[in-house]
């Protein structure tokens, strides 16, 4: 178990990034705690920009997330479209 | 000397016995009785009788603790720098080799604290 | 849901691009003093690097981004802090007891905030990359903001509470803070590498979501959202604080295979060092908060047991392993913030804010909690001392007690497998002896015994004249800690009394 998470603020703003992400990681998890919202997922999860846009329907830049973010768990990768978390895992190893 | 820095690098102790007045330092401890969160530290003469620091100065310390009266100190078994140690009533603590930072752990026989919970 | 399509976009340079703009060509080979004269703390740790342009910061954050987005989080953040005050917000938290832990915080943590920022513009002048450079530059600024964002949110509580009006001052002298003062100063005095990955990693990166996330949810769920809204703010930051910790260990990891062993006894020693920082959030956690989130040992499993299992499992292909004593810490986790609140309870008379006993109704809370030690090992503690209290004898402990040379702490924790037992653990060096809580934390004396003997240990300090006074009320007075005041039981205190008129007041104007 190398789950990745990534936590935002209950705030208006945040709550198109936390659906983005849970209609596009079909592993991912939820808690609702006060305050805030604590996603996990196993192995890998993203963000994507396209997502958020379809939700909040303007253009949208990833790095809008530093306003809601809490905390995040796993390695970042972060180009212009997508914001991912992971954790190299033995399976990977073995592929590279 | 593995402390790695970037020019010579010596300090002295800061709390080397000769920056206490003459006291030492010595840590007391009353095991089983965790009322008392932590080992306590007294400044302490170095002359000063081990009886008296019983007699005298501990009661200021634990003598609220309802079993501290019912304490037959002939009978308590002492660990002084974790070596077993029998304490001379009448000797100093100098002579009793107990040194700056030394810590005296007792054990009270009989006495294991307060509900069967170490108080 | 909204499904208009949003315009199409702008050619201009992507997220890359503009990181490599600024990160690598702001970064030069100076010509009229050599390198190691520039950058002389660059290798003395014996950190090998090899390419400085093969570290790459995931954020990538570029400097126009950073002003437009920590300008909008302050925006954020004042608005709230002024909502705040003009509604009196103070009147709606669950307690005033609560107001403790803000108390602790602003002494023991804002200040640490003060001195990451000063960390943090020292280092970012020593590496010679302009990579790791910028990115120490923006937490510079980052902790800067913290301190004052923090100063700020809590001066609303100091108009109304004791306790708050002097935090730089107590940090500097207060006994219990000399815990994490020594703390970030053992990080500021040692070199670039050893203090990102002190306070980088090992503290940002694996120990602060314990601070910072389920405390400041629990702020909220008190009603304070001023201090949950700073604390998020912060947090915002810490996210990127925490890339820049995992960031520097790979990019150490993968630059030299000699750097592995160094690498790993820092993260061994600041581990060890931050999880003893952390034993006072356990505290605020467990009995700070009358209303609770969650106990500090689901925190800890939480956050460090299964977020720290994926992180070094994913480490473990560079050769590292988790922190060693990390499983002392796990055994632990059922006692630790009743070991201290019990020692804050036995001191409160030398402390800047007030402590008490847990109600009978906080006690089920405790003991349902922790079921193999609350009731068995704390609650005839609390037992006990409520039963010299309704004597009008409220327990104080009359003594000074020994305190651990390396994390300052007085030697209160137990034996890894024996809760009834204290922990001693003692070395000898130059003839002189040495106590330890731990064996973290012995040590970690024994590695560098140079710096610890340093110690400025506030028991000795007290004994050796340098705090004021022989009496209580001396030391007290030179921490600039009001007698009757900020110190002793909440019970009878000024807080107390105050909070007690105005739910007075509240019940006799119902809105």
């Amino acid at each position: 178990m190398s789950k990745v998470s990534i936590t935002f603020q209950n705030s208006d703003d945040a709550r198109h990034l936390v659906e983005a992400i849970l209609a596009d990681n079909p592993a991912a998890t939820a808690s609702v705690m006060p305050a805030l919202t604590k996603i996990d997922c196993e192995g890998r999860l993203s963000l994507r920009r396209e997502s958020v846009e379809v939700r909040v329907g303007r253009r949208f830049d990833l790095q809008e997330l530093h306003l809601s973010l809490i905390s995040l768990a796993g390695n970042v990768e972060e180009d212009d479209d997508t914001f991912t978390l992971a954790w190299h895992t033995a399976a990977e190893k073995s592929q590279s | 000397m593995t402390v790695t820095a970037i020019g010579p690098y010596e300090f002295k102790s800061r709390d080397h016995v000769d920056n206490f007045h003459g006291n030492r330092v010595v840590y007391w401890h009353w095991e089983e009785h965790l009322m008392f969160c932590a080992a306590i530290a007294l400044m302490l003469p170095p002359a000063m009788p081990f009886g008296e620091v019983l007699g005298n100065v501990l009661p200021g310390c634990y003598g609220m603790h309802p079993e501290f009266s019912q304490i037959v100190w002939p009978k308590v078994t002492w660990m002084l720098d974790s070596r077993p140690f029998k304490p001379d009533m009448e000797a100093g603590l100098a002579a009793n080799h107990v040194g700056h930072k030394s810590l005296l752990r007792f054990w009270t026989p009989g006495l294991h604290g307060l509900g069967g919970a170490v108080v | 849901m909204n499904a208009m399509q949003p315009p199409p976009k702008l050619k201009k340079l992507s997220l890359k691009e503009r990181y490599a703009h600024l990160t690598r060509e702001l970064g030069w080979k100076t010509t009229y003093q050599p390198m190691d004269k520039v950058f002389p703390y660059a290798e003395y740790e014996g950190i090998k690097i090899h390419d400085w342009d093969a570290w790459e910061d995931p954020f990538r954050l570029t400097m126009d981004a950073y002003w437009k987005y920590q300008a909008e989080k302050e925006r954020k953040l004042y608005a709230v802090i002024d909502s705040f005050a003009q509604n009196n917000g103070h009147l709606n938290i669950t307690d005033a007891r609560y107001v403790n832990a803000l108390k602790l915080f602003l002494t023991g943590v804002s200040p640490l905030e003060y001195s990451a920022h000063r960390g943090y513009a020292h280092v970012g002048r020593h590496f010679v990359g302009a990579g790791p450079r910028i990115a120490c530059q923006m937490q510079a600024i980052d902790e800067l903001r913290h301190a004052q964002t923090q100063l700020h949110t809590m001066s609303h509580y100091n108009k109304f509470f004791d306790g708050l009006h002097d935090s730089r001052h107590m940090h500097d002298r207060v006994w219990y803070l000399s815990v994490p003062k020594s703390f970030f100063e053992d990080a500021c005095s040692a070199g670039p590498f050893e203090y990102l990955t002190a306070i980088s990693f090992s503290f940002e990166y694996v120990l602060t979501n314990l601070l910072f996330v389920p405390f400041m949810s629990g702020a909220a769920f008190n009603g304070d959202m001023a201090t949950v809204t700073f604390g998020f703010s912060a947090q915002s930051d810490e996210a990127r604080h925490m890339t820049l910790g995992l960031e520097i260990i790979k990019f150490m990891l993968e630059q030299d295979e000699a750097n592995v062993p160094i690498v790993q006894r820092w993260i061994d020693k600041w581990f060890w060092r931050g999880y003893r920082l952390l034993a006072l959030v356990a505290m605020m956690m467990d009995y700070m908060l009358p209303k609770r989130i969650m106990s500090w040992d689901e925190a800890w499993e939480m956050y460090f047991e299964q977020a720290g299992d994926a992180l070094f499992n994913d480490l473990s292909r560079y050769g590292i392993r988790k922190p060693k004593y990390f499983e002392v810490a796990s055994k632990e986790k059922h006692r630790l913030s009743h070991e201290v609140w019990a020692t804050f309870y036995n001191y409160t008379q030398a402390t800047a804010f007030h402590t008490w006993l847990p109600s009978e109704e906080e006690m089920k809370w405790l003991s349902a909690k922790y079921p193999d030690t609350f009731d068995r090992l704390y609650r005839p503690r609390f037992e006990c001392w409520r039963a010299m209290e309704e004597k009008g004898n409220r327990y104080y402990n009359p003594t000074l007690p020994q305190l651990c040379v390396t994390c300052q702490i007085p030697m209160i924790f137990t034996e890894p497998d024996d809760p009834t037992t204290t922990c001693f653990r003692a070395t000898e060096y130059k003839g002189e002896r040495y106590h330890f809580c731990s064996d973290g934390c012995k040590d970690i004396f024994c590695y560098e015994p140079e710096k610890y003997v340093q110690s400025w240990l506030p028991v000795h300090q007290i004994y050796q004249g340098n705090c004021g006074g022989a009496d209580l009320k001396d030391v007290i007075a030179w921490y600039h800690i009001n007698f009757g005041v900020d110190n002793f039981d909440y019970t009878g205190s000024p807080d107390q009394k105050l909070w007690d008129e105005w739910q007075l007041q509240r019940s006799s104007n119902p809105v």
